[in-house]
């Protein structure tokens, strides 16, 4: 029994992982029929910076869709949180610990009213955050019109410096991920997360809080969107009210979450195949912009990969015994 | 350990237990024996801290105790295990096992200590076929059932509650049932055991308590009773004065099956008739729900013969002139946040046909008021609950109707409704068949039953056999 | 109806409110215009409303109503003879992407919140990737009248309104809506009592397909061709709904309430903008009202949508 279950590649994230070097392979062939290089230096670099802002909002998004909810409101959350930190830098390399200081207790009070408002007021996850998602719009178009505050140099390195051929933005993202990796799998909250995911009523008769489970599941996804406005801020030099919603982050992390094979339902998945369906995406677009295939073909293929990998996984879990 | 005396409860009026005293002591297996309805599970929700009693008192080891919350019972050293399990499928054994209070250490879970902590138990129960790290959804029912023993005695339970724990299991696996009740009793655990088995009740119990209507009848050694008496004292009332008279004689045969079998059914041959109403008896498991659900094409015989035709989909079933009525209503009988008017026109709206008009008229015929009409099903009791389901069919004027547990979950004057209105529609001419777990129904109601046992018909007795004669078919032995 | 009492109350509020500021909103003709401009999202609304009763969700509507303005402008590109056909090629197209959502949703089991979102991305990028980037060519007349025109006083998009409002009432009030209706509440037992469940979630898919057309059409002549025509219009519909009084998971709620949860939302647009707040609090205003309205329990909802089959086997 042991075995079986082992030999075969059950989990979604591995199936990923390898879906993932299947394509990095086609990606090869094709790129060198076409007279080119796969991956250069240039492109994977490109691939983790592609990746690293989409890859810690996703991995926030997997804590909240584990605990049975969801977070709309991430897109103009990283805005915000952008100009937040732009504006409190203000060019000054003294302010950069207050700003990430308020960067990360503003998120944690966004994610704290989203789970509040879930839990307490009892609205359903997609219209609390849809709902808080629209005040901060608000807030942010009443005060911004266009680019604001001012990152220093210094600050500068997240976004644009590496070690060797790894980005420091994709050292962040890693290290978001393994935190949340470990949250999940060793610590108590992680546990319960799943559980109150996968069963509250179950979680409920445990003895477990499942309300303060869920409002803390959103205060973590929501400072991973906090961090990632941090990052896009040090790119950009400055803060931009549209930053997120151009970058669609909000239903692109929950599709990547979906794609890496954690259930919309809650309660199971986890943050590796959040990792590998980020690096699917990212390898996807990589191969497209290498073809010089138009830029639109890519949401297009990015739609119909989503939507038949959710597929296969209700093919596998119908076809298996309960 | 556990001592109970004098436990009275009652629901919105209706008195459910009174005066039941029950005692278990250290390493016993006691098993709880009764009808459905006699209060056997509202005794072990008090138990288990679900319910509070009215009055009474509850000691553990001499103590007075009073549990507000499931939880509290559990801490008292009390672990129930339900019929349908409280585990997290995605989740390992072990992480089910320790849900809710995690061994930690340094601020994270220690997941080696619990996982040892879980292989140690398995250990114990001599059970080596899965380990702590098994996800529980890959595991067949009969070991997540042992996940949940281990779950109890995880905490340390001393006295583990089990409600008709080998309903679900099957043949083979209710041996190891067997072997793990009795590592539990070596280690001194009190088992509360509830089953309608009785031969298992036999195998395993040292004493037996009997309820009957909410009161304890007796409780006696197992040694000091045969199963024919323990059959009495449970049933023991005064039959037939309950029900409607039987019609005279059986009409045109109206469904037949020949050889009929599918995933679940093997050979079988059943006729319906007119005007008769044919009970169908087993245990759980026996088959008696799928039976009704193939013959009605919800889950339809892959083999064998059906007159006048196999339906292959519930709205072939329907076309041939059949209807079910369910056995759980609010999952799969009713739309409960839909008016009654809505619920009751819905198979007629659904497949065509039917009577709309007379719906007024079958709505009287079965006594629910009409000013009930509009409103949500969901705040109709369960007496009226069921009407609907009933006029929902009637509707469509079928042939054949098949009820699974009709009046489960229903009071006493909307059962006698409920019978007479069976029985009044087969002396217009329906062909009925009736499922029950309650013998004295089954047998008051019936011209003739059927009984299951693992998927096949192990025997058919005529109107008003007795209930060992239904028992003893359904258990398979001569007792 | 008893629950679409609040949001009647909050829209009976809301434009006594923008009545006091501007008394000719309540004439004839200035509520006509306020309709005209409603109507889209009304429309909307009534079509989502078809696929949430059923249980399910629709997030494709923004981009669909996008993908068939910037289609029809490319397709016309001012050719007055182009008009009918490319209207019928509309309808049609909007029927075929519900029907699509609504085929992988049931008969694949792929959550309709995954379908949808996919073909939110697949429709964006294909009619992108066809008009290269930016809308290009333009509306006939003939098409933009509907947005924009009238017969007499009344505007053409109030009399489609009308229509459509009347004949999404009587699908409700026919066999289909109860069907729906039972499916959304416990499809189990809708199953078991002969429903067809798939079919009845497909064409629930489909009605909103049509709808999202249909917006587009006025739209498109209403405000114009643009790539932004639709944005965010999806999230507008489903809060609209849910205003309404409509449960998401499924099996409650009225036509009626969930377009008057349209209407109202156009209210609170309008009011917010009549009271001076610039152009950009309102969505503030907009958040608080939606997540205040729908917690002030008038509408109780359940804290996670009901689980669906096709959820629990959504990954494995």
């Amino acid at each position: 029994m042991h075995l079986l279950t082992r030999a075969r590649p059950r989990d979604p994230a591995q199936v990923l992982f390898l879906a993932l070097l299947g394509l990095v392979a086609a990606g090869w062939a094709l790129v060198a029929l076409d007279g080119g290089q796969f991956l250069t230096l240039e492109s994977v670099v490109g691939i983790q910076q592609r990746s690293a802002a989409l890859g810690i909002v996703a991995i926030g998004q997997t804590l909240a869709i584990l605990a049975g909810s969801l977070d709309l409101s991430v897109a103009y959350l990283i805005s915000l949180t952008s100009l937040v930190a732009a504006e409190i830098m203000a060019g000054q390399d003294g302010n950069i610990g207050q700003a990430v200081a308020a960067v990360l207790a503003v998120s944690a009070l966004v994610g704290l009213v989203n789970g509040l408002v879930i839990t307490g007021l009892r609205v359903h996850a997609f219209i609390a955050t849809l709902g808080v998602a629209l005040i901060i719009k608000g807030v942010v178009d009443h005060l911004y019109d266009g680019p604001a505050g001012a990152v220093p140099e210094s600050f500068q390195v997240l976004g644009y410096s590496r070690i060797g051929p790894v980005p420091v933005s994709a050292l962040l993202w890693a290290g978001v991920a393994v935190a949340a990796w470990f949250l999940l799998s060793r610590t108590r909250l992680g546990y319960r997360i799943y559980a109150v995911g996968g069963n509250e009523e179950v979680a409920r008769l445990s003895g477990i809080r499942t309300g303060r489970v869920i409002v803390l599941a959103h205060v973590l996804c929501s400072v991973c969107a906090g961090v990632a406005g941090l990052l896009l801020a040090s790119r950009l030099g400055a803060g931009a009210p549209t930053v997120g919603t151009d970058g669609g982050y909000d239903l692109e992390s929950i599709a990547a979450v979906v794609l890496g094979g954690t259930a919309l339902a809650g309660g199971k998945g986890g943050v590796a195949g959040t990792v590998a369906g980020v690096l699917l995406l990212a390898v996807l677009d990589t191969l497209f912009n290498q073809l010089e295939v138009n830029s639109f073909v890519k949401d297009v293929v990015r739609g119909v990969v989503i939507v038949v990998a959710v597929a296969v996984y209700a093919r596998r879990t119908q076809g298996r015994p309960a | 350990m556990l001592s109970m005396r004098g436990i009275g409860k009652s629901f919105l009026g209706v008195r459910v237990l009174s005066g039941v005293d029950l005692s278990v002591t250290a390493g016993e297996v006691h098993a709880v024996v009764g009808e459905n309805g006699a209060g056997k599970s509202t005794l072990m929700k008090i138990i288990c801290g679900v319910h509070a009693p009215d009055e009474g008192a509850i000691e553990i080891d001499g103590r007075p105790v009073s549990f507000g919350h499931p939880i509290e019972a559990r801490r008292s050293g009390i672990a129930i295990i339900y019929q349908e399990f409280n585990l997290l499928p995605e989740r390992t054994v072990a992480e089910n096992v320790f849900l809710g209070r995690e061994p930690v250490r340094r601020g994270l879970v220690d997941r080696a200590a619990m996982e040892e902590a879980t292989a140690r138990l398995l250990d114990e129960l001599g059970e080596n076929s899965f380990g702590p790290r098994d996800v529980v959804k890959r595991l067949p029912v009969a070991q997540q059932q042992i996940v949940e023993i281990v779950k109890a005695l995880s905490v340390n339970a001393r006295l583990v509650v089990m409600d008709e724990p080998s309903a679900a299991l099957a043949e083979h696996e209710v041996e190891s049932l067997y072997r793990l009740i009795g590592r539990l009793r070596e280690r001194g655990v009190a088992v509360v055991y509830i089953s309608h088995r009785l031969r298992e009740v036999f195998d395993l119990a040292d004493r037996v308590t009997v309820l009957k209507d909410g009161s304890r009848v007796t409780t006696l050694p197992i040694g000091e009773i045969t199963p024919g008496e323990l059959i009495r004292l449970m049933v023991g009332r005064d039959l037939g004065t309950y029900f409607p008279p039987r019609s005279a004689g059986a009409g045109e045969v109206r469904l037949s099956l020949r050889g009929a079998g599918n995933h679940r059914l093997r050979d079988i041959d059943l006729e319906l008739r007119a005007g008769e109403i044919v009970g169908i008896a087993g245990l759980q498991g026996s088959g008696r729900s799928e039976l009704a659900r193939a013959i009605f094409g919800a889950e339809p015989f892959t083999t064998g013969e059906m007159i006048p035709a196999r339906p292959r989909s519930v709205r072939e079933g329907v076309a041939l002139g059949i209807g079910l009525v369910t056995e759980d209503r609010k999952a799969e009988g009713l739309a409960l946040r839909q008016s009654v008017r809505d619920n009751v026109l819905l198979v007629a709206r659904a497949v065509g046909g039917g009577n709309r008009a007379a719906v007024g008229g079958l709505l009287e015929r079965v006594r629910l008021s009409p000013a009930r009409r509009d409103q949500e099903v969901r705040y109709l009791s369960g007496g009226n609950q069921q009407k609907a389901v009933l006029v929902k069919w009637l509707t469509m004027a079928p042939r054949v109707l098949l009820f699974d547990e009709p009046t489960r979950g229903v009071d006493v004057g909307a059962k006698a409704a409920i019978h007479d209105l069976m029985r009044e529609l087969a002396n217009d001419g329906m062909a009925i068949m009736m499922i029950s777990s309650e013998l004295p129904e089954l047998i008051g109601m019936s011209d003739r039953i059927v009984v299951l046992r693992d998927g096949r018909i192990a025997g058919t007795l005529p109107a008003g056999a007795s209930e060992e004669a239904v028992m003893r078919l359904a258990a398979g032995e001569a007792a | 109806m008893r629950r679409a009492l609040p949001v009647l109350a909050v829209l009976a509020a809301l434009l006594t409110a923008i009545a006091l500021v501007n008394p000719h909103f309540l004439e004839p003709a200035g509520f006509l215009a306020f309709l005209k401009r409603a109507a889209p999202l009304v429309i909307l609304a009534a079509g989502q409303y078809f696929v949430i009763v059923s249980g399910e969700f629709d997030l494709s509507v923004g981009s669909l109503v996008t993908a068939e303005v910037v289609i029809a402008a490319r397709l016309i590109d001012g050719d007055e003879s182009a008009t009918w056909p490319v209207l019928a090629l509309l309808i049609a197209a909007g029927l075929l992407v519900g029907l699509v959502n609504g085929v992988v949703t049931t008969k694949m089991r792929v959550p309709s919140f995954i379908v949808t979102l996919g073909m939110l991305l697949v429709l964006s990028g294909a009619v992108f990737l066809w008009t290269g980037g930016a809308p290009r060519g333009a509306l006939s007349e003939g098409f933009r009248v509907f947005g924009r025109g009238g017969l007499g006083p009344v505007p053409w998009s109030v009399l489609i309104l009308v229509v459509l409002g009347a004949a999404a009432i009587r699908l409700m009030r026919a066999d289909f809506g109860k069907t729906l209706m039972a499916a959304g509440d416990n499809e189990r037992a809708a199953a078991l009592s002969g429903v067809r469940v798939d079919r009845v979630k497909i064409f629930a898919f489909m009605l909103s397909g049509l709808a999202a057309a249909v917006a587009a059409i006025l739209l498109g002549g209403f405000a114009g061709v643009s790539a932004q025509v639709g944005q965010g219009l999806e999230f507008s519909a489903i809060t609209a709904v849910v205003l309404g009084g409509v449960t998401l998971g499924g099996g409650r709620g009225s036509v009626p309430a969930a377009m008057a949860g349209a209407v109202t939302l156009e209210a609170l647009f309008t009011l917010l903008n009549l009271y001076g707040v610039s152009g950009a609090l309102e969505f503030t205003v907009q958040g608080v009202i939606i997540i205040a309205a729908i917690a002030a329990g008038a509408v109780r909802l359940p804290r996670k949508p009901t689980p669906r089959t096709g959820d629990a086997h959504a990954a494995s």
